[in-house]
């Protein structure tokens, strides 16, 4: 008897396998969805430059928390009290306090030959306080808002476009229209009314951020939902006994990740900017407060005398949103099974080798080119 | 069509109407209006507080408050519009603020808008069919950036750093050597990237568009233009021709013997035609004059390319229509620079020419001149249409790119080809036509953003207009300011959904079809 087993020629198998199939052939999920994020470059620098930043803003002037943060005058001195838990941090100042001024006019101390950071590296505003303890704080805060509003907005969108796509019908005809309501209300309207009521608070306006800013995602996971439900294994589910429940949350949801990740890291770049565009018009996070749009709404009209005091906060705010929108593409990228690869490339300098290389006898031009 | 429109044009207002009850009842309780008065030491507070509360209706809940309001727009339709009155403005009613508000906005908002969707969808296009190119990826690194930047920020840097520095070099106009040598090489790369091709061709693209450039710059300084702009019967013909060669290129391309003849004529026509209009212009001072001249040059321009187009009369037509159309641009850019020596005169000089604060200067508009209004909306629009259209241009490029390179990839474009069609042909008809669909359901949802963008931009450059309410309102919790703002708002939204639905419509047969 001789084995029955089939002889597989692997030559023969990886013909019949695309480019992009026979590359990840035999991984997870997981594995081809993490091997294609790393080869994002600009995705997973940002993802290196994005928890820097937060590690500086967290560790360096400290945190509070358990309290809202604000700050109450101290009965029986002169000097402020936080409410709440203060974790101190490595940096000497606070962002409440005034120091006496270093340089004329609190200009930074910072230079780059011979190269210190002096005491105050980002400057000083005109009541002396540290301008790099107030930016630290006021990315505490901006972040704070986007992880906030990511997580209502992602848990509420999903939810709803869930239920949305997979009942149809009349569920999904109220939870659509009442997304049509809110989106047709320009969202930073929306959010400077709501700005406006609660009065300033960090925590309060990224809960209310979050319960408008779901719109977008809940359209995305309902159209994915209406295509997923027709599927077999949703079928098969159902043929199995599953409940409702069980299918949409254990069956569905998972294949619907990519969309959910992407669209969520995309709206939380969106928040940001929407944040400190409120606070920059006085209906987000307001004075005793900080966060970046603060600041620059607060040193707005100091710009010709105390540039410091605008570029520092802007600065922060894009480098954030480009570190956000750059992960957001390379999660895009590396969800999206019909991504192809880039090919090699084909810059001016191989251009020009192939220029020459048609005078050369025996070389055809084009062939240092890689092909798609 | 028509009933595709309808059905949603119903829709939305049906949302609209939703919409301002929830944003009138967040509004009414989002603060107390008399705030400011409860504070106040003034004797007479109790009595004002009385009589606001009683104008208001402030003692019935917002919910009656709303249809009272209502009743009011309601009331538009026979022609007694009611928005209430503003107290934060001094009982002023909402109508009156409202028409005094909506012209600057709607300039800022038009513009920005159709200059960053042409604009974006030009680099948009380019970078897709220049794909992976060092062009494409520049453009894509920057549409990131201006996709992640604050429009605050970028306003406020406009405002206290482009408008002072062009105002000194207006005042001083001597082009420096490197920034010559940095735009000349700038744009011939960019030359080079979207004409492509061989190494031969780039570096000819290269050198011309970009020596170009460099030479005109050079020009330019050398006779001190921007000391007293002006184009001139030369510059006429040049931008002319210029406009006729990429109309030409774009559309039909230069081997279309008849489309040549055709839209050399009308060239022709614009350049003979400029020096009556220049009368015309200056003896009828009126916006509709320009109206009419566009006409004009549209009508011509339709009539050339219909008895010189033979068989091809309908491409011809469009053609030479959106030539003449676009011919206008010199000769109106003529008559502006014709009077710029006069307007200089005019404003007060510690502002400089780029005006960073307001959307007019008050004693210009107090002249009823077309021309010097015009020059002085366009030295205050410059700044805050280009930080408005920053942001959006990121986003109609990204989608552009995205869209074009989706359709270029279709079978009915290698069909388009196999047929042994040129390129332009395949691009321009059968791609192009296509890959603007979704941009058109873009514009209606970018509205949005655009409104949220304007709403700081004026706060930026203190313009009192449609943000002006919006911020006053919110802040005095006027809640009768913020609805006229938001009415407005909401029905240029309606607006825009309705042309991104006619256009969607016009692009796309399924749905007139149907």
């Amino acid at each position: 008897m001789t084995d029955k087993k089939p002889v597989v020629d692997e030559q023969s198998v990886g013909q019949e396998l695309s480019i992009e199939q026979r590359a990840t052939v035999g991984l997870s999920q997981g594995a081809i969805v993490r091997r294609r994020f790393l080869q994002h470059r600009g995705a997973v620098v940002s993802v290196f430059v994005l928890l820097f930043l937060v590690l500086l803003a967290f560790t360096s002037v400290g945190t509070v928390i358990g309290g809202t943060g604000k700050l109450t005058p101290d009965p029986t001195g002169s000097r402020l009290i936080v409410d709440g838990f203060r974790i101190p941090g490595w940096w000497g100042f606070t962002w409440w306090e005034r120091y006496d001024i270093v340089l004329p006019g609190g200009a930074p101390t910072f230079t780059w030959w011979p190269f210190s950071f002096g005491e105050h590296p980002f400057g000083q505003d005109n009541t002396g306080k540290d301008v790099f303890a107030r930016v630290m704080r006021g990315m505490q805060q901006s972040l704070n808002v986007v992880f906030i509003v990511g997580i209502i907005s992602t848990v509420i969108g999903v939810v709803l476009g869930a239920l949305a796509g997979y009942y149809r019908g009349w569920v999904d005809q109220l939870i659509m229209r009442i997304t049509d309501v809110i989106i047709i209300v320009p969202l930073l309207i929306l959010g400077a009314v709501l700005g406006q009521t609660i009065g300033g608070d960090a925590f309060l306006l990224a809960v209310m951020i979050g319960l408008i800013a779901w719109t977008g995602m809940a359209r995305l996971v309902r159209a994915e939902f209406l295509s997923l439900r027709e599927r077999e294994f949703v079928d098969a589910a159902r043929v199995a006994g599953a409940s409702d429940f069980r299918i949409i949350f254990r069956h569905i949801l998972p294949n619907t990740v990519g969309v959910i990740v992407v669209s969520a890291t995309l709206l939380m770049s969106a928040v940001i900017l929407l944040e400190t565009s409120l606070s920059f018009l006085g209906f987000g996070i307001t004075a005793p407060d900080i966060s970046l749009g603060q600041i620059i709404s607060e040193y707005n009209e100091a710009f010709k005398t105390r540039p410091w005091l605008f570029w520092w906060p802007g600065l922060f705010i894009v480098i954030i949103a480009l570190c956000i929108n750059f992960i957001g593409d390379g999660l895009r990228d590396a969800f999206d099974p019909r991504q192809k690869r880039v090919p090699r490339q084909r810059g001016l300098g191989s251009e020009i080798g192939n220029f020459f290389k048609a005078y050369i006898p025996g070389t055809r031009p084009g062939d240092g080119t890689v092909n798609k | 069509m028509l009933t595709f429109v309808a059905r949603r044009l119903v829709a939305t207002l049906l949302v609209l109407l939703v919409a301002s009850f929830i944003v009138y009842v967040l509004t009414a309780n989002s603060g107390d209006p008399l705030r400011e008065l409860r504070g106040s030491r003034d004797p007479s507070a109790q009595d004002q507080i009385a009589y606001l509360s009683g104008l208001l209706n402030l003692d019935q809940p917002p919910v009656l408050r709303y249809f009272s309001w209502l009743g009011g727009v309601g009331a538009c339709f026979i022609g007694q519009c009611d928005l209430g009155i503003s107290v934060a403005r001094g009982q002023q009613p909402v109508i009156e603020a409202i028409g005094g508000a909506l012209g600057s906005t709607l300039q800022l908002v038009l513009a920005a808008t159709i200059l960053a969707i042409v604009i974006g969808v030009a680099i948009g296009m380019t970078t897709a069919l220049r794909q992976y190119s060092g062009y494409d990826y520049v453009v894509t690194f920057l549409t990131f950036v201006f996709y992640s930047l604050p429009i605050f920020w970028v306003a406020v840097l406009l405002k206290e750093f482009g408008a002072i520095q062009f105002n000194s070099f207006l005042g001083d106009p001597v082009i420096p050597w490197w920034s010559i040598l940095i735009i000349g090489l700038v744009m011939g790369f960019i030359a080079s990237s979207v004409v492509g091709g061989e190494l031969r061709t780039r570096v000819i693209s290269f050198v011309s568009v970009g020596g170009g450039i460099a030479a005109l710059l050079i020009l330019l300084d050398v006779t001190r233009w921007f000391e007293s702009p002006s184009i001139g019967f030369v510059g006429i013909a040049l931008m002319s021709i210029a406009t006729g060669a990429v109309v030409l290129f774009t559309s039909t391309g230069f081997h279309n013997r008849r489309a040549l003849l055709a839209v050399g004529i009308i060239v022709v026509l614009t350049v003979i035609l400029s020096w009556p209009f220049q009368f015309l212009f200056y003896y009828v001072n009126s916006p509709w004059t320009v109206l009419l001249v566009l006409a004009i040059m549209v009508g011509l321009g339709l009539l050339v390319g219909f008895f010189v187009g033979g068989d091809g009369k309908a491409v011809v037509a469009r053609t030479t229509a959106i030539v003449g159309g676009l011919g206008i641009i010199p000769l109106v850019l003529d008559q502006m620079f014709i009077r710029w020596d006069e307007y200089v005169a005019r404003i007060p000089l510690s502002n400089g020419v780029i005006a960073t604060i307001g959307a007019s200067t008050p004693a210009i508009r107090r002249v009823d001149d077309t021309w010097l209004n015009m020059l002085d909306s366009l030295t205050h629009m410059l700044l805050p249409t280009i930080a408005l259209m920053i942001i959006s241009l990121a986003a109609y490029t990204r989608y552009a790119r995205a869209s074009l390179l989706d359709v270029m990839n279709q079978d009915y474009v290698r069909t388009a080809r196999a047929k042994g069609l040129g390129e332009r042909t395949v691009v321009m008809r059968h791609a192009f036509r296509n890959a603007m669909i979704p941009i058109a359901t873009i514009i209606a949802l970018d509205f949005g953003a655009v409104i949220g963008g304007a709403v700081i931009t004026e706060r930026v450059f203190a313009w009192q207009a449609m943000g002006s309410l919006f911020n006053e309102g919110l802040q005095h919790i006027d809640v009768n300011l913020v609805m006229g703002f938001f009415l407005v708002t909401g029905i240029l939204a309606v607006i825009f959904n309705v042309i991104a639905d006619l256009l969607y419509s016009a692009l796309d047969p399924r749905i007139r079809v149907s």
